[in-house]
């Protein structure tokens, strides 16, 4: 049974990047901009505040109050990311550029600029940011006692200030995007930004709030995703930026359902790397049969984006530079 | 009226270019100033420095050109490939299972890699046409499943691993100078003119094909077909055009590019597959190498030497600086030529400024 918790607890860990970068993704396509430079931004954001925790650490406001220097950690993830993402706002609003090309030379920017400054910063060849210890949330830093019942289990094993944010921020996203103006507006801009303008909609001021969003939400997720990785931060991101990316597709551009799409896509993450330790789970009779259950959650994937392609729908005008003369 | 179009594109990528190698030397500045001229003088001449050098940049450039090409390729029709990376992977072990496995000779293993990568590059392809699945999220899912794909079937494969062939590792393929001569690429005496043991063929086969792709996209009507189909799918199938086979063969073609790069690197003799969880990067530079060069194939044959010429110029830059500041100059190059419309404006404008001048100075005489 405690297996299943420790399974449980490990897909909340790894859907939370997921589900965060998706959601960022998704208000920036729903106003018409493609944000394939999710993987940079999220680079970005762990970059930086994982530059912030150290600094916090080697200042001793870490340990003394862990939870206030976690959420000053994240908001640093927030603004780095938003800081980033308007290198892409710039380019593919203002300038008109390609979007997939702007979005790929950030991507390509941010491991090397994590690099870099990682070395610059630490010294040469030292190119991992250890996370410190105090950021995760214990039972003993609630001042509960310790118990390793199930649900313990399920909720302190790994257990980061991040995940209730996300949760948080899962709830505003939604409400932001069917509930508020500003939603509405948004979302008008990425079907059909020529007769949002004729409204007295300004097209450019909302791809600029969903381009900045995303970053704000991407850079998060980048935080989150090294928590979660828990080896530090190694600029990289391991292709999060990508697969939240297929997240939101297969979510269907909807917060909803883009969190069931990141927490199965994560289960089935899990199941890979749990594979060995799991008893009911088939064995092979050829070698190295854990690269079978690595492989799951994409094939899966797969499976279900073909299951749903008829339902699936992008934003309709995403992607293309708005120009105000067209029709 | 196109010369002039082409004029003021190369022009807008030099500008980039230069732009982003001054970027460069300011973050040089930065880091070290006092080895900051060092650091950029070597980058800058390393690959020139002598014949092993510059067969280095003929061997990085080949697969680079490859699966630039690629990517160039599929974005003429429409398509972003970003399944470089998968096909790649797929050309490698095809290359490598003809020649370890089945001890075929080079041509075969570089054939066995075209069809590798054409098969991995048709799977995405299929989903978009006949799903409707984003060729993209295909592609993203595809490059994880040959990862792990052929790392599966190479650990099932014995006589593939290094340890069958008188050496100790088990986590990478056989040598080919212990497994089969024979399938090392031929070097044509080059490696003796060039005292260097990197030069082979590869950079040939790149230029060669840079050249059929030129003919096919620009002179052919099935060039013409695949393209149509990128500007309009609607329109095109209105005039005739089978949309859905072409996207399915144009993915295969782009496959058939990036695992013919996997071929080349892992047939050159001094690569062995490695047994790894991560995608290989050979994949992804090809989406610079193509962007440089708006998609266009001869162009692409220049902007994969010039990058694997500054990332061989990297190399040299260590250990005052890391390498990757060769990654930030590219990525500023190619932030730079997204704004090339902008640029190519400015230019056409200069231009059409300075022909008028002329045009009323001929007037007063």
């Amino acid at each position: 049974m405690l297996i299943l918790a420790d399974i449980l607890s490990a897909t909340i860990l790894f859907a939370v990047p997921l589900l965060l970068v998706a959601l960022g993704g998704m208000f920036s396509e729903r106003s018409g901009v493609i944000n394939i430079a999710l993987e940079g931004i999220m680079i970005v954001g762990a970059l930086m505040s994982c530059l912030a925790l150290r600094a916090l650490d080697a200042a001793g406001l870490g340990a003394t109050h862990p939870q206030w220097a976690m959420l000053l950690a994240i908001l640093v993830a927030a603004l780095s990311g938003a800081v980033y993402a308007l290198l892409l706002a710039f380019a593919s609003i203002n300038l008109k550029a390609d979007q997939t090309i702007g979005g790929t030379a950030l991507n390509m920017l941010a491991p090397a600029f994590a690099i870099t400054l990682t070395w610059a910063i630490q010294g040469q060849g030292q190119t991992t940011i250890l996370i410190p210890t105090w950021t995760r949330i214990t039972q003993a830093s609630l001042g509960l006692a310790e118990t390793d019942g199930f649900f313990q289990q399920l909720i302190f094993k790994s257990c980061y200030l991040t995940t209730p944010i996300a949760l948080l921020l899962l709830i505003l996203s939604t409400i932001i995007m069917y509930k508020t103006r500003l939603g509405l507006r948004l979302r008008s801009c990425g079907e059909f930004p020529q007769a949002a303008a004729s409204v007295g909609i300004n097209v450019f001021k909302m791809r600029y709030i969903g381009v900045l969003i995303s970053g704000l939400l991407g850079g998060i997720g980048g935080l989150a995703f090294t928590v979660a990785a828990g080896s530090g931060f190694q600029s990289s991101v391991a292709g999060y930026g990508f697969l939240a990316l297929a997240v939101m597709i297969f979510g269907n551009w909807k917060p909803l359902n883009i969190l069931g799409a990141s927490l199965f896509f994560a289960f089935f993450k899990i199941l890979g790397s749990y594979s060995s330790s799991i008893p009911f789970l088939p064995e092979f009779s050829f070698k190295s049969s854990e690269y079978v259950y690595l492989m799951l959650p994409y094939v899966v994937t797969m499976i279900i984006l073909v299951l749903t392609s008829k339902k699936s729908r992008a934003p309709k005008a995403e992607g293309i530079p708005y120009d105000k003369g067209t029709r | 009226m196109k010369s002039r179009r082409d004029y003021t594109s190369l022009m807008a990528s030099l500008i980039s270019i230069a732009a982003g190698l001054l970027l460069g030397l300011i973050l040089l500045f930065v880091f070290n100033p006092s080895k900051a001229l060092y650091g950029f003088e070597n980058m800058l001449t390393n690959g020139i420095r002598n014949t092993d050098k510059m067969a280095k940049v003929l061997y990085t450039a080949a697969p680079l050109m490859m699966t630039g090409l690629s990517v160039g390729f599929a974005f003429k029709t429409g398509l972003f490939n970003i399944g470089a990376t998968g096909q790649y992977t797929m050309g490698a072990f095809f290359a490598l299972s003809a020649a370890i496995q089945f001890q075929l000779p080079w041509y075969l293993g570089l054939l066995a890699a075209m069809v590798g990568g054409a098969i991995w590059g048709a799977i995405p392809g299929l989903f978009k046409a006949h799903f409707n699945v984003n060729e993209v999220i295909a592609a993203i899912m595809f490059n994880w499943i040959s990862l792990f794909t052929v790392n599966l079937a190479i650990n099932n494969m014995p006589r593939m691993l290094a340890s069958a062939w008188g050496a100790v590792n088990k986590d990478r393929t056989a040598a080919l100078g212990a497994a089969n001569r024979s399938a090392i690429l031929p070097k044509l005496g080059l490696d003796e003119l060039m005292g260097s043991n990197y030069v082979n063929i590869g950079i040939f086969i790149g230029i060669i094909l840079a050249v059929v792709m030129w003919v096919i996209l620009s002179k052919t009507t099935f060039g013409y077909e695949l393209k149509a189909c990128g500007h309009n799918r609607n329109a095109s199938v209105y005039a005739g055009i089978n949309a859905k086979r072409n996207i399915v063969l144009s993915m295969a073609i782009a496959g058939a590019l990036s695992g013919l790069g996997g071929g080349i690197y892992y047939l050159s003799g001094t690569a062995q597959y490695t047994l790894v969880k991560t995608l290989l990067s050979a994949g992804f530079n090809g989406i610079p190498v193509a962007l440089l060069a708006s998609s266009n194939p001869l162009g692409t044959i220049l902007s994969a030497l010039f990058i694997s010429y500054i990332q061989v110029g990297g190399e040299a830059m260590q250990p005052e600086f890391t390498k990757e500041i060769i990654d930030i100059i590219i990525a500023a190059i190619i932030y730079l030529s997204a704004f090339s419309l902008l640029m190519r404006e400015l230019i056409r404008r200069a231009l059409t400024r300075r022909h008028r001048a002329q045009a009323v100075a001929r007037g007063e005489e």
